[in-house]
């Protein structure tokens, strides 16, 4: 900790959060709004002072509440930057001023504000941690009722020496030493009703843990451990769970359905030990819940911000489960630790370490070759018309609309989603390894024999597509006569294209892409949904059945519902018929009466 | 269309000669798909020069295979009907710059992810669909024409969002190695959840 506060290459933001991220894989620009510490850090010799005198009072939130700090405080003896830092939604401000009286540098400055700037970077690593889950949704064991239930965080933090009890395990209470604990395994994992259905990794091996540092410091302590399973799959992890077993630590199959409390602060535990078969009743004087590991609370605005895609569990979703574990979809992002999922302290390191390798692969040539995949504009079908460049997410387009000047397109900021040509009503931009001639080769192509028994799906190559590649890894069986066509954004669904399809006699036509709010080019999709929307309108005018025309958002997570949506779409081809799709098929044919089914200039 | 990257090559343009490599995947795809068959009949299709079943076309000796009858036959486009290109698209584009075409040449038809593993009840269907993956493909890959990659300077710096212990273990690394480090934190001190562990495990040491 203390090599990162003094690395001469390592600039440190603290009280600092990242509010805007723009631009692409090697020259990112990234805003940053960093909150004032109203303390020098750089001048604060960190000798508390200011603390003594400060007279507000509030909750250690590095003792998890077990003990109390000031307004004016340093959050733990080790922090880097050495320094304290005001809360000052807690301070009385400067009509009080005590702890700057006390301050021999006079280092507190309450005129401070928070900084707002920007840095430029290559790449970006995602390192946003976790969140323990909060044992006060799971009530049924009473940790909001009955004071002797501690957390396994609160745990953590009694026993340490440096911690509110100097080391000390004493029941809340009565403050006397518990002769008996329990410890209550998967608290918030494993369970579809509340917290997570997955498993947290590490409340096993924590809890093992625990016991032998209790047994250490009390042998004569009575512990009992409720479990479904223990996961002790690590290097040296079994060894631990032996030792446990072997100091006495008593490991009983099966959670508690019921705790209350007795007279005396003590509590009874209810369970059914499933390796004996019967229902049991434990007294015990204390309880501690091993809880499990949540998202960091910024996850979901960070992966909007960045463009990034979770999981269902809600943690960030790598580019590749087993290649890529560390790499997101997005080039030049990288995760670390549990912002990836649930992991202990050796994984994190791990990872971390995995993380800054693959940076440095991207980074050590000091360029970095993009892909062509971008938009280019033919002058001579431009009409100034200034579309293009509206719609574009990255304001990659100029056009002067009054002077008449073709668009132009910068290549460097353009990122290829394609809905520029998608929007285009003259066909004058081309998108480079996604043009329209390539893409209707494929509708034709698909649609050559047997087309009243297809089902053409467009899907976005960040979520749909990938989604559609987790349904097969995750072998979910759906029809078959589904035939994906891979645009890279759904935004690059041109009205053309389905047009045509119908016209060459699909049934149905779906097209997919993120959600919207994760789009991978920020909000190319919401032109998508316009534009489904005005295709609908179109249909119905025109006399064509606006359901055959689907519009989904599937994520890269979500191949169960890929799946299901592929059902329902097999079902609303079931329901047109053969002369429903030649009547749609005479309609296009006579062509005048649909709007933007060809480009301007043809007509 | 001057100002496109499209690099003319009245060959290319003019003769496609495309290789259709239809790949078992061991039996990934195979127990499901009738490879033999697909690629048989994908060889009839318009300007199809070369088509093949492989047992494993990302492997060593399926890439090499592909490289000899580029080489051969003169082959200038390539569909690979394999895995999803998320998977293996970066392989085999590589294998077109080693053959000496534009990596840009080359479609992949997913018969695997989109097609053996989601239709395994129904090898008829699936070899249907597979037969329609690869036309598609092949239509796509005759109107490809070859890109060039663009260099842009890269800015040597890494954001490190998080100062927890994967953050500081990725923030060293980075900065041992010479690289800068912009490190933002929400909190007054790094350190994160590892800081308030007492001990841990396997070791049983400090966290601190």
């Amino acid at each position: 900790m203390a090599d990162v506060g003094r690395h001469p290459k390592i600039t440190l933001h603290t009280l600092s959060e990242v509010a805007e991220v723009k631009g692409f894989v090697g020259n990112f620009t990234v805003r940053i709004v960093k909150k004032a510490r109203y303390v020098d850090a750089s001048a604060c010799a960190a000798c508390g002072e200011c603390a003594k005198a400060c007279p507000v009072v509030y909750p250690d939130e590095f003792n998890a509440g077990l003990s109390s700090r000031r307004a004016i405080f340093m959050p733990f003896p080790q922090a880097v930057p050495s320094a304290y830092a005001i809360n000052m939604n807690e301070c009385l401000g400067n009509g009080c001023s005590k702890c700057s009286d006390a301050c021999d540098k006079k280092c507190i400055h309450f005129h401070m504000s928070d900084e707002d700037f920007q840095v430029t970077v290559g790449s970006i690593i995602v390192a946003t941690g976790l969140e323990p889950y909060d044992p006060r949704e799971m009530d049924e064991y009473g940790y909001t009722r009955y004071e002797n239930i501690l957390t396994s965080l609160e745990l953590e933090r009694m026993v340490n020496a440096g911690g509110p009890t100097k080391g000390e395990l004493i029941r809340p209470t009565d403050r006397k030493q518990p002769k008996s604990v329990g410890f209550i395994q998967c608290v918030g994992s494993r369970s579809h009703k509340k917290g997570g259905s997955y498993c947290s990794n590490i409340c096993c091996m924590n809890t093992i843990k625990s016991t032998l540092v209790l047994k250490e410091h009390y042998p004569d302590l009575e512990i009992k451990v409720f479990y479904i399973d223990i996961r002790a799959f690590g290097k040296g992890f079994e060894d631990l769970y032996n030792r446990s077993r072997r100091l006495g630590v008593q490991y009983i199959r099966g959670l508690p359905g019921n705790v209350a409390e007795r007279d005396g602060g003590g509590l009874r535990v209810a369970v059914e030990n499933t390796g004996a078969g019967r229902i049991e009743y434990h007294d015990l004087d204390m309880l501690v819940l091993a809880l499990g590991i949540r998202p960091a609370s910024g996850t979901q605005k960070l992966q909007e911000m960045m463009g990034l895609q979770l999981t269902s569990d809600g943690f960030f979703l790598e580019a590749h489960p087993k290649l890529q574990p560390v790499d997101a979809a997005t080039r030049g992002i990288f995760y670390a630790g549990c912002a990836e999922g649930p992991k202990d302290i050796k994984e994190s390191v791990t990872q971390g370490s995995a993380a800054a390798g693959r940076a440095i692969r991207l980074m050590h040539r000091g360029v970095i070759t993009t892909e062509p995949i971008t938009a280019e504009v033919m002058a001579e079908h431009c009409v100034s018309c200034g579309r293009c460049a509206v719609v574009c997410p990255y304001n990659a387009i100029t056009v002067d609309v009054k002077k008449k000047t073709p668009a132009v397109v910068n290549t460097a900021a353009c990122a290829g989603c394609g809905t520029c040509a998608a929007e285009c009503a003259f066909g004058a931009i081309v998108m480079n390894h996604s043009t329209d001639d390539q893409i209707i080769s494929q509708v034709d192509a698909l649609l050559a024999d047997h087309p009243w028994e297809k089902i053409l799906a467009f899907a976005c190559n960040w979520c749909s597509y990938a989604g559609a590649d987790f349904a097969g890894v995750s072998r979910l069986q759906y029809p078959a006569n589904v035939r994906l066509i891979r645009t890279m954004c759904s935004g690059r669904v041109n009205e053309k294209f389905i047009w045509h399809a119908f016209s060459k006699g699909a049934p149905v036509v779906l097209v997919s892409g993120c959600h919207i709010g994760d789009c991978h080019y920020i909000d190319a999709n919401h032109w998508t949904e316009k534009r489904i929307q005005k295709l609908h309108q179109k249909m119905e005018k025109a006399g064509i059945r606006p359901e055959r025309l689907r519009l989904e958002w599937i994520s890269a997570a979500e191949g169960v519902r890929f799946a299901q949506v592929m059902k329902e779409m097999e079902l609303l081809r079931k329901s047109v018929t053969d002369a429903e799709i030649a009547e749609t098929v005479r309609i296009l044919e006579e062509g005048k009466k649909v709007k933007g089914q060809r480009p301007k200039a043809e007509d | 269309m001057e100002n496109l990257t499209m690099a003319p090559d009245a060959m290319v343009a003019d003769n496609p000669r495309i290789g259709v490599y239809v790949c078992r995947c061991g039996l990934n795809i195979a127990q499901t798909v009738d490879c033999a068959k697909v690629a048989q009949w994908a060889a009839g299709l318009e300007g199809v020069a070369v088509s093949k079943e492989v047992t494993y076309a990302c492997s060593e000796p399926g890439q090499m295979e592909m490289i000899a009858d580029i080489a051969e036959n003169g082959l200038n486009r390539i569909v690979v009907a394999s895995c999803s290109p998320r998977l293996h698209e970066p392989t085999f584009r590589q294998m077109m710059k080693k053959a000496g075409l534009n990596p840009f040449m080359m479609e992949m038809a997913n018969l695997r992810e989109q097609c053996s593993w989601v239709h395994m009840q129904d090898r008829e269907a699936a070899t249907a669909k597979a037969k329609d993956l690869v036309k598609m493909a092949v239509a796509r890959v005759s109107l490809l024409w070859p890109l060039t990659e663009q260099v842009v300077p890269l800015i040597k710096r890494t954001l490190v969002i998080g100062g927890g212990v994967a953050g500081i273990q990725a923030a060293l690394d980075l900065a041992d190695n010479g690289y800068e480090v912009v490190m933002v934190e929400k909190n007054p001190s790094i350190g994160g959840v590892m800081a308030q562990l007492d001990k841990t495990f396997p070791t049983m040491d400090c966290s601190i």
